[in-house]
């Protein structure tokens, strides 16, 4: 029976073969903007860092190509019926490690343990796990300070390691990135994913091939053999590499370019809303605005303010215009996949110039006031575009709006050193969940949450119940406590919500590829025919 | 000679201060890279623990001083980015960079005299005016365009050449070369292009117009008088008097073809220092920039230097006046 199995499954590549348009048939050639920033699994939380991880590690569990959690290295979980703080991992059985060694549960709290150590850049996503214990050969418990019903959703990049080839190589710890540290694990890998290292040179090029005894063998296409990973920066460069067939798969296709590349004989552009949302800050906590033209008061303090701010925004001017087409207005600072998301908070407002006016003269600004906007200029999709659109926008109303667009390495800090007054930000969510967003952009800011809230909001209320989320087991009474923070963001008007980013991924006609809501390509999902 | 060699030492040395305090200077406030190393994640707390470990919390001159003694012993520190040492990062980038700037200045060199020779002797012909129309372009398009014309042409509609990267290569002890394989040299050919197109225009006019001037000189009507065959009045006599402005020019702008590829090896995704230090920018790379502004300084006084002392080789007159000023 197995042999037959090996004859039918080479007959069926023979056939994909001699089928295939492609220069290797079994060689995807990938490219993107940029590079994956290390080798080691647990030293960067980063989406390039962590796509090329996932072709050669793997994590517990993971989000499919169509962002659904999907068993990996664990077959099932569940917290425990008699003490909801543990979590209950069934491992996979038979799965070894490239070099050939077995995973079993050593490694997995080995894993776990490196995440969390000091140097690990993926700690923050295991606060909450107080102990983590093995069970038997196959089984682990994770038990977390006090329960945490969704702890699952911080594991899908958390990627498993073999305990004895990490000490051996001396890379018990993650590698230290601030310390300007290289180690073995940085440098090399063992992972038991589907495709196994062969060579890198960073920012030039990264060769994977198949895993000849990657557990998951029948049960995925497995298309591709080897796969040729090349960053390349300039977009006309990245799209005419793919006109021209000198790379079979892209990320980040420019939007200008979409037409172009789904124009051409042979090629296709895959479309999927991007688990990002892009929207404006205002701090209304300030007492005094230092870029605005009132003296004594902060216009942003007033909601009514905020409010005519909200409905003087064209978002459909935005996606028609700036964004041709190419993005999908929210009235809503939370991508679509998330929980807590519905529809009536996503349908955005009636664009109403004359209602806006009048809010403003409530408010007593009739005659409008001046303030700096601050905009990044490389890091979304059109990002300076848009804020200039917004400037135009906000001007009929009477805000003077100054535009002062930065690049990102220098935009982000004014918002986390609280800085800017207004600003645009993007966010992802990738724990899917509503808390990730409140804890961070909601909460006030103190030590350890609300980092990137430079709203100046700060109520307690609040901020309890964003806190008792963290340990809510009764999910229907969770779901209550998250529509009730929305209601209150959104009648609060803490920040103007614009729209979702939409990915594009171009490809070859013979590819079939869903594209992935965190832009995180699982290829061993990949079919080519 | 040993003279004129210490002065302009001197010289270089006080430059290359200057040169470092500046690239400390401007990349010390250039922005943050805390937040691309942390991430979305980070809390206030891993941010200041951040600070203080990568030492961006000491006083300014602290930071300068540290700077200066580090590069004097070639330890650049290490990538914010990569985490490789910079001295190994740029070590193992500036073969692909040197050997595009060589290819390319040699194409430039070659070509801009030849060209500037034939316009000149055929001043006035059909031939001759077309070079020279169509050299315009070389001079007014920016390079990152006609790097994407190129690409356009010879990759996307002709399908000829590699858009990108740098094919294969091989490495000769520490040196990574692709000069020696067929497809490292077709992915040569359009950077090189792209990168010399300016340089080879500038040269070509510049011996055109030194051509002009030299053979209205008396010294060609009596080389002519002698019977001298034209080629050798051309080559021998004219050409030799037009060589010192175009050293200069072409020794400088042998520099700026290595500064400046940052542009073409951003289009051609070449992984050289260019390329190196557009990455640095994007994420506040703040020990890379620095250690390839200073990279840069040394390179151009060095050349500098070279083109100063081949004066004295090519005209004498210049080497006599020296030694007895000095």
């Amino acid at each position: 029976m197995k042999s037959f199995n090996h004859i039918l499954g080479a007959g069926v590549l023979a056939a994909s073969v001699a089928m295939s348009g492609f220069a290797s048939a079994e060689t995807l050639r990938w490219a993107r903007s940029g590079d994956s920033l290390t080798l080691d699994p647990h030293a960067q939380n980063e989406g390039p860092t962590h796509a090329l991880a996932h072709q050669i590690y793997e994590p517990l569990l993971h989000r499919d190509m169509a962002g659904q959690i999907t068993p990996a290295l664990a077959t099932s979980w569940k917290a425990l019926d008699d003490n909801p703080n543990v979590w209950r991992f069934t491992l996979r059985k038979g799965v070894t490690f490239h070099d050939g060694a077995e995973f079993n549960a050593d490694d997995a709290v080995y894993s776990f343990k490196r995440a969390m150590l000091p140097t690990s850049a993926m700690k923050e996503l295991l606060t909450s796990v107080k102990e983590i214990r093995k069970v038997d050969d196959h089984t682990i418990d994770m038990e977390t300070n006090g329960a945490n019903p969704l702890l699952i959703n911080n594991l899908t990049n958390l990627f498993m390691m073999d305990s004895g080839w990490t000490e051996a190589n001396n890379a018990s710890a993650p590698q230290d990135v601030a310390a300007g540290e290289t180690t073995f694990a940085s440098q090399n890998t063992n992972g038991t994913g589907a495709y196994m290292l062969v060579s890198r040179v960073p920012d030039q090029k990264t060769v994977l091939k198949a895993n000849p005894s990657y557990w998951g063998k029948g049960q995925f296409p497995l298309a591709a053999s080897e796969i040729v990973y090349t960053p390349i920066q300039s977009a006309a460069t990245r799209v005419a590499a793919l006109l021209s067939g000198e790379v079979d798969f892209i990320q980040d296709v420019p939007v200008q370019d979409l037409g172009r590349v789904a124009g051409q004989d042979g090629l296709k552009v895959v479309t999927a809303a991007q688990n990002r949302v892009i929207f404006f800050g205002m701090n209304s906590g300030k007492a005094d605005l230092e870029t605005d033209n009132v003296d004594g008061k902060n216009p942003f303090a007033d909601v009514r303010v905020r409010r005519a701010m909200n409905i003087a925004i064209n978002r459909d001017a935005i996606k028609k215009v700036v964004m041709r087409d190419q993005s999908s207005p929210t009235n809503v600072i939370m991508p679509p996949f998330v929980n807590g998301w519905n529809e009536s908070l996503d349908q955005i407002p009636a664009y109403d110039v004359a209602a806006a006016k009048a809010l403003m003269a409530e408010a007593g600004y009739g005659d409008g006031f001046s303030i700096t906007l601050n905009c990044p200029n490389d890091r979304y999709i059109n990002d300076e575009a848009i804020c200039q659109a917004a400037v135009g926008m906000l001007g009929q109303i009477g805000v003077k709006v100054n535009l002062d667009a930065k690049p990102k390495a220098q935009h982000f800090p004014l918002i986390k050193n609280k800085t800017t007054e207004f600003y645009m930000l993007g966010w992802g969510v990738p724990t899917f969940d509503s808390h990730y967003i409140f804890n961070f952009l909601v909460h006030e800011t103190t030590e350890n949450r609300g980092s990137w809230n430079n709203t100046g909001y700060a109520n307690a209320d609040v901020n309890a119940k964003i806190v008792a989320l963290e340990s809510e087991t009764d999910l229907a009474k969770r779901d209550g406590i998250i529509g009730e923070i929305w209601a209150q963001v959104q009648e609060d008007q803490l920040y103007l919500p614009i729209h979702n980013q939409v990915l594009n991924w171009g490809m070859k006609n013979g590819i079939q590829f869903d594209v992935q809501p965190e832009d995180q390509p699982h290829f061993k999902y990949l079919v080519m025919n | 000679m040993l003279v004129i060699l210490a002065r302009r030492l001197a010289q270089a040395g006080l430059v290359l201060l200057l040169v470092a305090l500046i690239s400390f200077a401007i990349f010390r406030f250039v922005g943050s890279p805390v937040e691309n190393i942390l991430g979305q994640e980070a809390t206030v707390a891993d941010r200041n623990e951040l600070i203080e470990r990568m030492g961006l919390d000491d006083p300014i001159p602290v930071q300068y001083a540290r700077f200066v003694w580090k590069a004097l012993n070639f330890d650049f520190g290490i990538s914010y980015r990569t985490a490789e040492p910079v001295a190994d990062l740029i070590a193992s980038r500036l073969p692909a960079t040197l050997e595009l700037a060589f290819i390319s200045a040699l194409m430039a060199l070659a070509a801009g005299i030849l060209l500037g020779i034939f316009t000149a002797i055929n001043r006035g012909g059909l031939l001759a005016g077309f070079v020279m129309t169509t050299s315009l372009i070389g001079v007014s398009l920016p390079t990152f365009l006609i790097g994407v014309l190129l690409i356009w042409l010879f990759s996307v509609e002709l399908g000829w050449l590699p858009s990108f990267g740098r094919g294969e290569t091989v490495k000769l002890g520490f040196w990574e070369t692709g000069l020696l394989t067929a497809s490292g040299l077709k992915s040569l050919i359009l950077p090189a292009v792209t990168l010399g197109l300016y340089q080879m225009t500038l040269i070509m006019r510049l011996v055109r117009s030194e051509m002009l001037e030299v053979l209205r000189q008396d010294f060609i009507k009596f080389a002519r008088a002698r019977g001298l065959p034209e080629r050798m009045v051309y080559f021998r006599h004219a050409l030799r008097n037009t060589l010192v402005p175009v050293t200069t020019v072409a020794g400088l702008q042998l520099g700026s073809i290595v500064a400046f590829a940052i542009i073409t090896e951003t289009v051609f995704q070449w992984p050289g220092v260019g390329l190196m230090f557009i990455n640095a920018v994007y994420f506040v790379d703040i020990p890379v920039m620095s250690a390839y502004l200073l990279l840069v300084g040394t390179l151009f006084v060095l050349i500098n230097l070279i083109v100063d002392l081949l004066y004295l080789a090519i005209d004498p007159r210049i080497r006599d006046r020296n030694l007895r000023g000095g």
